[in-house]
């Protein structure tokens, strides 16, 4: 790999950019999708790589190419920077999410509290998530407790296409959200998307061990083994 | 999915110290090989390792032709665990079978 492709791809993923590295085998001759005018077996194999994320080998004509798709990170977006929140950012990090955390509080979202690799927003749920317009690629996890904040962040996540839909609070609670949230017109298929009580099931006490327990059931939603 | 870990801007950085880089990359896989197609692992020439191709097994030996792909600049294509028996020789005990390509980054 020659160093300009290397930066080339790095810009790519700083920018959320999908790009595809093919690889000629054995000799290594390497090109990038959309970069560069492709014959169309290789555009495919490339545009087929992307679309599913996944790398594999090409055959077009007499050569082999490896085709490897470099998409960006899914994201996970956080509603409330609560204690569980700052042990969820690093392990969200660590799994490959780029982490959004959401808080009008002035004293929770603060970069005293949440170091590292986060985006920290301070306007109402609502509003922070249209604008960050979630798709099949986020998940959307609200930990505040208090409607004012999550029943916003939750009836824009019910009206997008999020992966993961999860909200913290014990089954009461959940009931009367749900009460809530169908009286706000979301229909009842809507509202099962919501994974509440949040988490897998694993008896976590601690923040560390909530947030364990949220990760390992986004992990599970992502991979298509939903828990 | 793609890598979750960033192993181009670890090899980029070490680049820039003045290490000597290749990069190896899983091309594909048979069987139960721990690690997917596209899992990258890094060397440099002075024996640092960043990421992985497999559960531990033949980074050694990916290691040891990467120090040669720095020095002749030429890439290589490597099979492992071609049988059951030879997976054992190459330290492939799941049985797994790969192909891993062996490139300079320069």
């Amino acid at each position: 790999m020659t160093p300009d492709t290397l930066e080339t791809l790095q810009a790519a993923r700083a920018a959320r950019r999908p790009v595809a590295l093919l690889t000629r085998l054995p000799d290594g001759a390497q090109r990038l999708h959309p970069d560069e005018a492709l014959p169309d077996a290789l555009r495919d194999a490339a545009e087929a790589a992307l679309r599913d994320d996944r790398a594999g080998p090409v055959t077009a004509g007499e050569e082999t190419w490896f085709v490897q798709p470099q998409v960006p990170s899914p994201r996970l977006i956080v509603v409330g920077a609560v204690h569980v929140a700052q042990a969820l950012v690093p392990m969200a990090t660590a799994v490959g999410l780029a982490v959004t955390v959401v808080d009008p509080r002035r004293a929770f979202a603060t970069e005293e509290r949440f170091q590292g690799d986060v985006t920290l927003v301070d306007e109402w749920p609502d509003d922070a998530l249209l604008a960050l317009r979630p798709d099949s690629r986020t998940a959307i996890v609200t930990l505040t407790h208090d409607p004012k904040l999550d029943d916003p962040a939750l009836d824009v996540a019910l009206k997008s296409e999020a992966f993961y839909i999860g909200a913290l609070g014990s089954r009461r609670t959940h009931a009367k959200r749900v009460e809530r949230l169908t009286e706000a017109g979301h229909g009842a298929e809507a509202i099962a998307r919501i994974r509440a009580p949040v988490g897998l099931d694993i008896g976590a006490v601690t923040a560390p061990e909530i947030a364990l327990s949220i990760i390992a059931q986004v992990v599970a939603a992502r991979r298509g083994k939903p828990l | 999915m793609s890598g979750t870990e960033d192993i181009l801007e670890t090899a980029r950085a070490w680049r820039a110290e003045g290490e000597r880089v290749a990069l190896a990359t899983v091309v594909e896989t048979w069987g139960s090989s721990p690690r997917p197609a596209g899992s990258r692992l890094a060397v440099t020439g002075s024996g640092r390792l960043a990421g992985s191709v497999s559960g531990g097994c033949i980074e050694g030996a990916v290691a040891d032709v990467a120090k040669q792909v720095m020095e002749s600049g030429a890439p290589q294509l490597l099979d492992f665990g071609i049988t059951d028996e030879r997976a054992w020789e190459v330290g492939l005990a799941c049985g797994g079978k790969l192909k891993v390509f062996v490139e300079p980054l320069a």
